[in-house]
Formats: C-alpha cells, structure tokens, sequence
C-alpha cells in the first residue's frame, strides 16, 4: 500500500542564520498516529507548517520527496494546495481561541470550510457541523452553532476545533499540540476522542507533542526531533523499552511519573541549552550537552539502525546503552 | 508550636458585571480554605485552571486582599504587617519568566532590588549578597550583567528564584514555577528548589495542575476544587491511597510514558465547573461518578476520618475502605 504522505530530506531554513528543520524524513500509512516529539525550538510545529504550505514568506522550503498520495507538494502551486488543505489535508492548532475568527460563530465558521470544497448549501452544511459536533461529543450542537468561540470553554473549542477539521473527512489530520492549553482531566477526554475518531474513519494523525506521556498513549510510531533533526525513530513500543540516543534516554529520565517517585533522589536532567544551529553546521547538535560525546562527533554523524525499523542518528553503536545500565 | 503559614477560613469574592444592566456575577474563588504550613514542609496545591488556587497564593502573598478569614505568617497576622517585614518572610516565584521580569534591567539590579528596598544595606554588602545568591542558584558573574531577553526560560526562572531568595525569607509561594519550562529544564528546576529547601530550611508552597511534580517536591498535597480544600493528606499517602472521586479523577488522568495503556476515561463528563455558580450541596457533584442523591443537598465540609480531609460524604460512611 502507498503511504499517504512521504517527505524526504525535508528542509527549512530563516534567512542566513538559522536552519529550523534540517533533512527530516518520515513516511505515514493509513490509520496510523506518527508522533512528533521535542522540546520547544526543535522544530517540530515548523516541520508541520512545511507539510501545509504555511510558512511564513520568509522561510525557504526544500525537499527531495514531499507527496501526499499522488501529488507532489514541492511542484503543486498555492491554489492547488489550498483545494488539498482543509479537505483532504486538516490541521488542528495547539490554542483554539486564537485560531478560531472571534468575530464569526462557530456554525459559521464550520460551515464555510464545507461550502468551499463541496459546493453545497449552507443549510447542507449546517447540518453537516451539527452532525460533526455531536460526533465529537458537544451536546445541544444547534445552540453551540449559534455562539461565538468566546462564550464556550477551552474544551469545547478544542472539540469545535476538531470538528471542523473533519467536516470534508480529511485522510490526513494533523495535529500541534492540541492540548496543550488544557487540563488533564479534559486533555484525557480529547486524546480519547482523537483516537476513537481516527479509528473509525481510518484517518492518519501526526500528532506533536513535547509529552512523553501522550506519546506513549497514542503513537503507533514515534519520532524525537532535537535541534531540526530527527535523532531517533521507532515504533512506540521499541522507543520507550530501548530508547538508544542519548537524548532520548536523556528526556525519559527527566519526567516524574506518579508513584514511581524516589523522593531523596534528584530527577535526572539534561546540562546546558539547546544550540542555535546555523544553516552550516556539522556533526552531531547534541554534543555539547552529552556525556558519551567525543571528539569524532564534531564530523559528520551516521544514522544507524538498531533493528530494522528503529534508527538513530549518533556515533555509538547500538549496544552502548547496556555500558550505560552497567 | 508556631506554624510558618496558618490558613482561618479564608475567602475571596469577586464581584464582576458583564454589562450596565446585566445582573451582577459574584465568583467565589476561594471559599473557605483552612489549613497550617510547619516549617520546612510543602505543601503542593493541586487543581484545574479556575480552582482558586492562584487567588489563594496571592492573598497568602499579600497582593490581593482577603475577603473574609485570617492569614498568620510565622505566628502573626498578614494584615497586620507592612510591605517590607512581609516581603522578608515571604516571597513569591512565577509561573512565566518572561514576563514576571523587568525587561530593561540587567540581572544583578533586578536581583538587588529587593535589598535595596529594605534600604538598610550598602551597596557594597548588596553586591556582595546578590553575587553570592546568584551562584547559588547557578548563574554566573558573566549572566549577570545581561538582559533578561539575553537568558533562556531556565536561566530566568533561576533569576526569579535568585531575586525571590536575596532577603532569605522563611515561606516562598512557587506557583507554577516549571510549567512554562521544556521537561529537560524543568528537571533542573526542581532538583535546585529541593536543594535549596534543604539547605536553606525554607517552607515552600508549591502550586501546580502537575501531578507529578507535585509528588517530587511535596510533603504534603491539598487538591482544591471550586474554592475549596476537597481532600488534604501527606504525600504519600494521598498518592497511595486517593479517598476523593475528585482526586482519583485527576490521577487517573495523568498520563504516564507507559506505551499500550491507552488513554483513561477518566468518567467527569461535560459539565466544566463555574466559580460563579458553585452546586448546592458537594460541589463536585455533578461532575462525580459516584454521588449519591444527598450529595445533592448536603455539603461535606470539612470532613475529617483518620486525621486526613476528605470533604466527600462517601469517604465519611465508608472509613477506610474504597
């Protein structure tokens, strides 16, 4: 079967000085979650935006291979994106009050992005959202159409958000930390949702996150991006029972999970910042903060393979991390 | 023994019009929280967006007045101390360093402010202590001369915890002092307020919708819900053995980096609670998985069985038990 999107050596850099996405590749199937993970700058919303075509004029894109399905996203032009874009292409924000027009109610809102790919009647697609939000849970979606996004809750928008990204049924969702800006127990109630929805409708969710533990709650696939790159690949199981690249191992060890507390211990963490990487720059980006580095790292770093569906982008073999656990 | 923070019943009303002839809205943010800080514990305060528990860390700051109720610091009333003796038991850290930060000063003055406004230090000493702090907290001779916007969200939030430090106050007030932070850093964070709490015996209350923070630094965890204190209990305890539906719901939720376990349902539905029209009756209600029909009517304050509160009808009937 033929993925439904592949980028290749995906690339984008800000001017001359800064390189916020440095020859990232992944491939998505059908019906599977990919998860994005990384702390804030490494690139991960901004690999996204490139996906969608909605970077800021002043980024450059490049890639040897961006398709979805049979379009080539690097030779389609702007009006031909837009058709793909909120049709078969949806996108949810991380904060659903500044992405959605206060100034329109939300049946507006949903209803417009319908009318603009399907040609339909308003009423048609009226109903359509109303349908849509009770898919989502939203009880009385007749009395929400009618409201502005201001005199709903932060859930209710995200769901609103939601659902308005699968009003023309997209096959691809993506989707940047959507819930972010919540609570847990409404966060728990929106993964649940997200999941349920992709499941019955097949749809292929990137999902970017910097939680670790929404990752391992929802990825078939996981990829940690750290400075641009991609540094390590797998599907979830692998990643978090043999997590290979130091940074991977790094980050695992900074989160306190629950009842799993040594309270005399200090959590572990990782030194110094991440760098500002110049469009120039060579060899591994994590070297500085890492305790196995050495010297070769500052050449250019191999991506390894540690089976045949998990790889990593670092010097040390596959088996250093059993040294490590020594 | 006198306590570092000592909590009477204390509330907090706002009273809110949403238009000339619109019926005026009174939000009680805090209503009735009762609890006694000794010193050199923690206390984390746990809780969703609009529980209170912001309202509570300011009013326990003195930035915000109290509605009804006391506040004791160290024996002795809040109300009844100035800005400055305050300011040298008592000193908070927030949430956002980017902006809880003047923009305009270099690190040193932002750090010497607070001695130089107790005005009774020269400025050599001022130097001197501010310089001391900072390496304690990590930052360099060399950081200290910059601006704020030169430093990173975790060498601003060592700032803030510098400048917070300076007057060696007994109680520091942490309202979510990690949640604008990546894990990698929040990590360091926390590793240097425990370190600081040991070796400066400090009291702190520590504020966070994180479950799991809280678990690391705290001794002892409140969870509050529309105003109110639902459950309070030393920390192992209450993450052993949750007796509020409340509390389980939010453990429950959180979701730990364990692949396959799929995400909870976690069973509150759709009703979002509204300080401005608290339930009669448990204020969790109806949000409650298991409320009973006089959970309806009858209010569970300040229920107490085997010296932990529990404010739920069901942890009174049901002692011990699940």
């Amino acid at each position: 079967m033929s993925p439904v999107l592949e980028a290749g050596n995906l690339r984008v850099t800000f001017g001359t000085s800064v390189a916020a996405v440095r020859g990232v590749s992944l491939t998505m199937n059908r019906g599977e979650t990919h998860c994005l993970v990384g702390e804030s700058g490494c690139g991960k919303s901004v690999t996204a935006l490139a996906i969608m075509g909605l970077l800021s004029r002043t980024a450059h894109r490049s890639a040897d291979i961006l398709r979805f399905h049979d379009y080539d996203l690097t030779r389609l032009s702007e009006r031909g994106m837009a058709r793909l874009r909120g049709d078969r292409i949806a996108m949810i924000f991380q904060e659903p009050m500044t992405s959605l027009n206060p100034a329109y109610t939300v049946g507006s809102q949903m209803a417009e992005v319908f009318q603009r790919h399907r040609r339909v009647s308003r009423a048609t697609a009226l109903d359509r959202a109303a349908e849509l939000l009770q898919r989502v849970g939203i009880t009385a979606p007749g009395l929400r159409l009618k409201q502005y996004p201001h005199q709903l809750s932060g859930g209710l928008r995200q769901r609103v958000m939601i659902s308005m990204a699968l009003m023309c049924e997209p096959e691809l969702l993506i989707a940047d930390e959507p819930t972010t800006a919540l609570d847990v127990t409404v966060q728990a109630q929106i993964l649940r949702l997200l999941q349920n929805l992709q499941r019955e409708l097949g749809l292929s969710l990137l999902l970017i996150t910097h939680d670790l533990g929404i990752v391992a709650r929802m990825a078939d696939r996981v990829s940690v991006m750290y400075a641009g790159e991609i540094v390590e690949s797998a599907p979830a199981g692998a990643l978090f029972a043999a997590p290979t690249h130091p940074y991977t191992r790094g980050l695992l060890r900074c989160i306190p999970v629950p009842r799993q507390v040594r309270r005399d211990e200090p959590l572990g963490s990782i030194p110094g910042v991440v760098p500002r990487i110049a469009p120039d720059f060579v060899g591994c980006s994590f070297r500085d903060r890492c305790a196995q580095a050495m010297p070769d790292c500052a050449r250019h770093v191999p991506r390894q393979r540690a089976t045949i569906d998990h790889d990593y982008l670092c010097r040390l073999p596959t088996d250093w991390t059993r040294a490590e656990a020594a | 023994m006198t306590c570092a923070v000592e909590v009477r019943d204390v509330r907090r009303v706002f009273r809110t019009h949403a238009g000339m002839l619109a019926p005026e809205r009174v939000v009680r943010a805090v209503d009735g929280v009762s609890f006694a800080l000794p010193a050199g514990h923690v206390l984390g305060i746990v809780g969703e967006s609009g529980c209170g528990k912001s309202t509570l860390a300011r009013m326990i700051l003195g930035l915000l007045p109290i509605s009804e109720g006391e506040i004791l610091v160290d024996g002795r009333s809040l109300a009844a101390m100035d800005r400055r003796e305050r300011a040298r038991l008592i000193q908070p850290v927030f949430q956002d360093p980017f902006s809880s930060l003047n923009p305009r000063q270099r690190v040193r003055d932002i750090v010497a402010l607070p001695l130089a406004a107790q005005g009774n230090i020269s400025g050599r000493q001022q130097r001197d202590q501010v310089m001391e702090m900072l390496a304690r907290v990590g930052i360099s001779a060399e950081i200290a001369d910059r601006l704020p916007a030169q430093l990173s969200g975790g060498q601003r939030q060592r700032v803030a915890i510098a400048r917070a430090l300076v007057l060696h106050p007994r109680i520091v007030v942490c309202d979510e002092p990690t949640s604008a932070l990546d894990v990698s850093v929040q990590a360091q964070i926390l590793n240097l307020l425990a370190e600081l709490r040991r070796d400066l015996r400090l009291t702190y209350l520590f504020i966070s919708h994180n479950l799991a923070v809280v678990e690391h630094i705290a001794t002892e965890v409140a969870v509050m819900y529309l105003g109110r204190f639902v459950e309070r209990a030393p920390v192992d305890e209450l993450f052993r053995d949750p007796r509020h539906p409340y509390t389980r719901a939010l453990l429950s939720s959180v979701l730990t980096p364990e692949p396959g376990n799929g995400i909870p349902d976690v069973g509150l539905g759709e009703t979002y609670p509204d300080p401005a029209n608290i339930p009669p009756g448990c204020r969790f209600h109806p949000r409650c998985p298991v409320a009973l029909n006089r959970c309806r009517t009858q209010a569970p304050d300040n229920i107490v069985t085997h010296g932990r509160l529990t404010e739920c009808l069901l942890a009174e009937g049901a002692q011990g038990t699940r």
